[in-house]
């Protein structure tokens, strides 16, 4: 015996202290492995859970779209929509004159409130007459206002009384106490980085005079002259700069009575009063100077806490409402006048540069057709394929190639299929571009490897003993395959396709390359017609510059996933088919 | 080898006679040779040690080593004086005749009365139900278990028990109506109770057809079977009446087999 080797089993060996030492290690090792498998799993369903919440969430508001009520007269022939639409903006809001506040107006409505009444023409059950009430429909801007996508219009309620006096084009406004105070804190903080930048200036024209009052002492003669002139030219500028910052400074601490100009930089005060919108344009501390927007309809003081001052935080300048657009919105709000419906717009028509009437029928319906042809074409290939290699073909060198190249192509990035597919299918065989029948061929041939290899591998999972039974009662090898193999393997193999279809369904880049992504606003009909699919909706919505688009970017998202989800369901119920038959 | 056809004192016709067959996996030599007559309305039993070939040459009676890419097989094989290597025949026409009952029962993953119908099915035994229905009768009859799923033939066929399971594919390949079943070790999965229904239903089953079986069990061959063939390391070493064989064996390695000595 060596005292290395133990040949005979010695008791302490599995119950010692080592031994204990091990078993700790062991089990620490598993409860480790445990943590981490929680661990990635608990961060994956996190993920999942902000993914699906972010897109719900953008999704919900694009569920409802805004209405404006009002009256409209149709004439029973009518056809310019447009016009009727924009002369009952016109009677509605006849205190908006001038070109820029009809403007502003024309800019509540979308051009749907016209599709909406040309569509009910076309239908017979458009109402015609004098002042027919009507609901129109709000463009996307003011539809994103009433969301509060641009800050919610904040109140204060005026304790005070206020006097109204008429003032030019304005009015003057004067209440006792701080209702102002904030716009002139804001007017005042404007005003003074106006100084600070003034200053600024005025410091880099001091250190210019330095400069050269230096080099001076080297010059002589006609350059000499020239530089003093320099510098005078730098010293009355200095001067005035600072003579300007010094006016900002007085105007800043002014008295009570100064007035501060407010610029569409900052954020915006209204003030409501007598059913009228005023805008405040000039502040001091208890006197106002403001433009109306929505006329009142007195001039008449009012007292405390029957006025109120409003204020949007965002500025005028960094929104697309403007400020008569939201004394009017908010107007007809108070008014009752504005709707808010369910939005089955969107399912029911297609493409628009215009987002409130842009819809994903015609993205659902092409990507209907896309799905068709791809599994049409790759299922029944991809199987026949499988069948073949698995069962019939001879062991050889071709058949590794072709092996060999099938699980290539399930790597080659989809880009280059939509580089075939338009060498091949567009330029050569001449299939039409756009069309679901040339990206639902680019998209099968993606599919086919992935269907292939799914097929193949659920096919060589039957167990043999079934291929010999049915052999040994006298099936011929295609009897065998397609009574017993296939139906065994059709789980596996509808699996499979649906990974590869979902993988299709998502796929962008290739229909790229095969025009796909065309602005196409008709739905389509067959699988010739020009037609766009919901990946490729979703892209192009995402590169839209309305911020309206970002809601129904969100939707059109929640709709791929729910067409994944009903595809898959299929998919599942089919294979359940299969389960229970045996 | 030493004349095994003439060894035989029987009335039985022969079903199969095979000359000169000999076998090759690759360069793998597995049956070398060899000739034996299958005699019809009786049980011939294979015996011999693991590797001897028994299974190989069962498996060629029926050109089931046909969809094995690297077998060849050569000599004459005849049935009923027919050679069914001969380019004529259809090897798929061939099993319809020579039915197979393999080692592991294998059931279809259908109902019981499917399993059973695939066969007369296929080969278009039946013009309607009512006939199907009577041969799935008859054939499960056949093999016993009639009583058993009489009441459940629309349940799976892999629900049923082993033993069950096993007499379910011995009904299945009764079914298309074969002239020579060919058994490989059907027991050898089973526990000793169905493997004794197993083999009262073969020894039966031997009146009626021409059964051959594969089996490891020595007792079984001696049970069930006429006529005993022993197979080692690809011969064919000694074929006889199974008293014959187990009583007065005349090779040493059949002596040696028989009596316990290796195997």
């Amino acid at each position: 015996m060596t005292d290395t080797v133990q040949t005979s089993p010695d008791a302490s060996f599995h119950s010692g202290d080592a031994a204990k030492a091990r078993l700790r290690k062991r089990r620490n090792a598993e409860t480790r492995l445990r943590a981490y498998g929680i661990i990635a799993i608990t961060l994956a369903a996190l993920a999942l859970v902000s993914l699906l919440y972010n897109i719900f969430a953008r999704t919900a508001k694009a569920a409802s779209e805004h209405y404006i009520s009002m009256e409209a007269d149709i004439a029973p022939d009518e056809d310019n929509f447009l016009k009727v639409v924009k002369s009952a903006a016109k009677e509605a809001f006849p205190y908006a004159s001038g070109r820029k506040n009809r403007r502003a107006i024309y800019g509540l409505f979308s051009d749907g409130a016209a599709d909406d009444m040309r569509r009910a023409a076309e239908e017979g059950t458009l109402q015609t007459g004098d002042a027919v009430p009507m609901r129109f429909l709000m463009s996307d801007t003011a539809d994103l206002y009433m969301r509060g996508e641009f800050g919610k219009l904040q109140t204060q309620p005026g304790p005070n009384a206020l006097t109204i006096e008429p003032e030019g084009k304005g009015f003057t406004l004067r209440t006792s106490g701080d209702a102002f105070a904030d716009a002139l804190g804001l007017a005042r903080t404007e005003l003074a980085n106006e100084a600070a930048t003034l200053r600024r200036q005025k410091a880099r024209q001091s250190v210019g005079i330095e400069t050269l009052e230096k080099r001076l002492s080297d010059l002589t003669g006609p350059e000499r002259d020239d530089t003093l002139a320099q510098i005078e030219g730098f010293k009355a500028k200095r001067d005035q700069l600072e003579t300007k910052a010094n006016a900002l400074d007085t105007l800043i601490t002014g008295d009570r009575d100064t007035r501060l100009k407010l610029s569409n930089r900052m954020a915006s005060f209204f003030v409501a009063a007598n059913g009228g919108i005023l805008k405040l344009t000039e502040v001091a501390a208890d006197t106002a100077l403001a433009t109306p927007l929505v006329p009142m309809e007195s001039a008449s003081g009012v007292g405390g806490g029957d006025w109120s001052l409003r204020i949007l935080e965002r500025p005028e300048i960094g929104r697309p409402v403007k400020d008569m657009q939201v004394a009017i919105l908010e107007t007809l709000k108070s008014e009752g006048r504005i709707e808010e419906i369910a939005n089955w717009r969107f399912f029911s028509l297609s493409d628009s540069t215009q987002p409130e009437i842009a819809g994903i029928k015609g993205a659902l319906i092409g990507s209907m057709w896309t799905m068709l042809v791809t599994f049409c074409l790759a299922f029944p290939i991809g199987v026949m394929a499988a069948i073949y290699l698995e069962e019939f073909a001879p062991r050889n060198r071709w058949t590794d190639f072709v092996e060999v190249n099938i699980n290539n192509l399930a790597a080659v990035p989809s880009i280059v299929f939509g580089l075939l597919g338009l060498a091949v299918f567009i330029n050569f065989f001449g299939t039409p571009r756009s069309s679901p029948l040339a990206g639902g061929l680019v998209l099968a041939l993606m599919t086919l490897p992935t269907v292939i290899i799914a097929a193949r591998a659920s096919i060589r999972a039957v167990p043999p003993s079934i291929r010999s039974a049915a052999l040994g009662l006298g099936a011929s090898k295609t009897q065998t395959v397609f009574h017993h193999v296939l139906p065994l393997a059709m789980p596996g193999i509808l699996t499979g396709t649906i990974i590869g279809m979902a993988q299709a369904l998502g796929e962008t880049a290739p229909l790229l390359m095969i025009g796909m992504v065309a602005f196409i606003t008709a739905v389509p009909e067959g699988i010739t017609d020009s037609a766009t699919v919901l990946p490729v909706q979703v892209f192009n919505w995402a590169n839209a510059s309305e911020r309206a688009f970002d809601m129904r970017t969100a939707a059109a998202i929640a709709v791929l996933l729910l067409f994944l989800v009903v595809m898959n369901a299929i998919a599942i119920i089919l294979r359940k088919q299969f389960e229970r038959r045996w | 080898m030493n004349a095994p056809a003439s060894a035989l004192n029987t009335d039985d016709a022969i079903k199969f006679r095979c000359e000169n067959v000999n076998v090759w996996y690759g360069p793998t030599h597995a049956i070398k040779n060899n000739d034996i007559a299958i005699h019809d309305n009786s049980v011939t039993a294979f015996i011999g040690p693991s590797g001897c070939g028994k299974s190989t040459f069962l498996r060629c009676l029926n050109r089931m080593n046909d969809t094995i890419d690297i077998c060849r097989v050569t000599g004459t094989l005849l049935l009923d004086g027919q050679d069914i290597y001969s380019k004529d025949i259809d090897p798929v026409q061939l099993r319809a005749r020579v039915g197979m009952v393999f080692q592991k029962p294998n059931p279809f993953p259908k109902s019981i009365y499917d399993n059973v119908g695939y066969g007369p099915r296929i080969h278009g035994l039946a013009r309607n139900k009512v006939e199907l229905d009577e041969i799935v009768e008859d054939s499960l009859r056949a093999a016993g278990l009639w009583d058993e799923v009489k009441d459940r033939l629309a349940a799976p066929g892999t629900g049923l028990s082993g033993g069950q399971q096993q007499r379910l594919c011995i009904a299945r390949a009764i079914a298309t109506r074969p002239e020579v079943l060919l058994m490989d070790e059907p027991c050898s999965a089973l526990d000793p109770i169905a493997t004794e229904t197993v083999e009262e239903l073969i020894s039966t089953l031997g009146e009626r057809f021409c059964v051959v079986i594969v089996t490891h069990s020595m007792q079984q061959a001696n049970r069930i079977s006429q006529r005993t063939a022993f197979f080692h390391l690809g011969d064919l070493v000694e074929y006889d009446t199974t008293d014959a064989i187990f009583s007065t064996p005349k090779d040493e390695r059949t002596i040696g087999y028989v009596s316990g000595r290796f195997g």
